[in-house]
């Protein structure tokens, strides 16, 4: 069972995080087909927060694919994330780390390298947000 | 569907002075709402006309589609000042609620005062504010209503009695599906708990609908201050700041900014909502057929 966390004022909607969540509990394979999610009252106990917002998670998860109701009995994972390949990885590693010496020799810090992967990261990632 | 609470053309004057004047809000049913606004802003008239303590001098409220006056057995409202007498004993509040309501569930609100520990021979005047808080919610809820109606539950509760309130009231979302609106001064904390957001300001509603639909659709954006007007001039501003150089505009608008010298970022519930109080001619209000979508 996947434990929820708040991060209130963080200006990402309450029900994105819990989706973000659970993705990320099945990347990381702490959730798996057949888990049962925690139900709307069971989150609302430990985390103070609308029923309509963990629903709406759920219905966000259910369009994915990745969970499925089924009433009277409750949520459940579906399928799991991340099949990326190790090989992927370190190919995907290797072209970052070439990325960041072209940052060094162009003379950016971590820190404008770290601004500007945000950057591309929150433009690519809009409509997931939006 | 027939929105939970529906103010038309609202007006309320006191002598001489509008406290509200040509107010049209609605709460969609099943929606957990917060009503905001600086004190003196006319939250509490709108709620007293919301559960037809007070007649409005124009326009008209409906809930569940139905004139106020007739819905009365749907709704209860919680005060401010907490309607509870110090000399009763718990046990004698729940008798005064049986008496009182013809849809009350006494063995509900017995099982809730057992859960939180609340003693039913206490006396009220010797209650903590908190549980206090509980036992009027616990009355309030017992009327089996399908609108509460809230004026500043938590305004003078610790930290840890506004968590176990504000969770006692989700709770009874959860299991029940009623429909809640919530007056507050304290908009950080409603952020997570509140899904529609109606803001009132000097008397009329500035602000009006989906929390997340509202929040999604601002961004700060930070960039040249020789830019700034060209920007401002494609996109409602509602709050311009910054220094020297550097100029910050919080707007509404959730594209990204074209002009690659300017950052966006996300904003929060209490940003966007101090944003539009500091700018009370700014208005922020659905189109007449978001008003009762879900």
């Amino acid at each position: 069972m996947i434990e929820f966390h708040l991060d209130r004022g963080s200006g990402v909607a309450t029900y994105l995080q819990l989706v973000h969540q659970v993705r990320h509990a099945l990347r990381l394979g702490a959730l798996r087909p057949g888990d049962r999610l925690p139900t709307a009252k069971e989150v609302v106990a430990q985390l103070t927060i609308n029923p309509n917002t963990v629903l709406k998670a759920y219905r966000e998860l259910e369009r994915e694919g990745l969970v499925v109701g089924r009433p009277g009995l409750g949520t459940f994972v579906e399928r799991s994330l991340g099949e990326t390949s190790m090989s992927d990885r370190v190919r995907l590693r290797a072209e970052l780390v070439q990325w960041v010496r072209n940052g060094r020799q162009a003379g950016l810090d971590q820190e404008d390298m770290r601004a500007l992967v945000a950057t591309v990261l929150g433009d690519m990632f809009r409509e997931e947000i939006a | 569907m027939t929105p939970a609470l529906e103010a038309t053309g609202l007006g309320m004057r006191y002598r001489r002075t509008w406290a509200l004047r040509d107010c049209s809000v609605a709460v969609p049913s099943g929606r957990v709402a917060a009503l905001v606004g600086p004190n003196g802003a006319g939250k509490t008239t709108l709620l007293h006309l919301a559960v037809g303590m007070l007649a409005p001098a124009t326009g008209e409220v409906r809930v569940f589609g139905r004139p106020v006056r007739e819905s009365m057995e749907r709704i209860a409202f919680l005060a401010q000042s907490k309607p509870l007498y110090a000399g009763f004993r718990v046990e004698e509040m729940l008798r005064f609620g049986r008496e009182l309501n013809p849809r009350w569930d006494g063995a509900a609100a017995r099982r809730r005062l057992a859960d939180l520990g609340i003693p039913l021979d206490r006396r009220v005047g010797r209650l903590s504010g908190g549980q206090r808080t509980q036992v009027a919610l616990t009355v309030a809820l017992a009327k089996r209503p399908d609108l509460l109606v809230l004026d500043e539950p938590l305004a003078d509760l610790d930290p840890l009695a506004r968590d176990d309130v504000m969770r006692g009231l989700m709770e009874a979302v959860a299991e029940t599906g009623l429909t809640v609106l919530l007056s507050s001064h304290v908009v950080s904390e409603l952020e997570g708990v509140c899904d529609w957001l109606v803001v009132v300001n000097g008397g009329r509603i500035q602000v009006s609908g989906d929390i997340d639909e509202l929040v999604a659709g601002h961004r700060l954006l930070t960039g040249p201050a020789e830019t700034a007007d060209a920007l401002a001039a494609r996109m409602p501003v509602v709050s311009r700041g910054g220094a020297g150089r550097q100029a910050t505009m919080l707007v509404r608008d959730a594209t990204p900014p074209l002009d690659p010298r300017w950052t966006a970022r996300p904003v929060n519930l209490e940003e966007t909502v101090l944003a539009y109080l500091r700018a009370p001619d700014l208005a922020a209000l659905p189109r007449p057929s978001l008003a009762s979508a879900r």
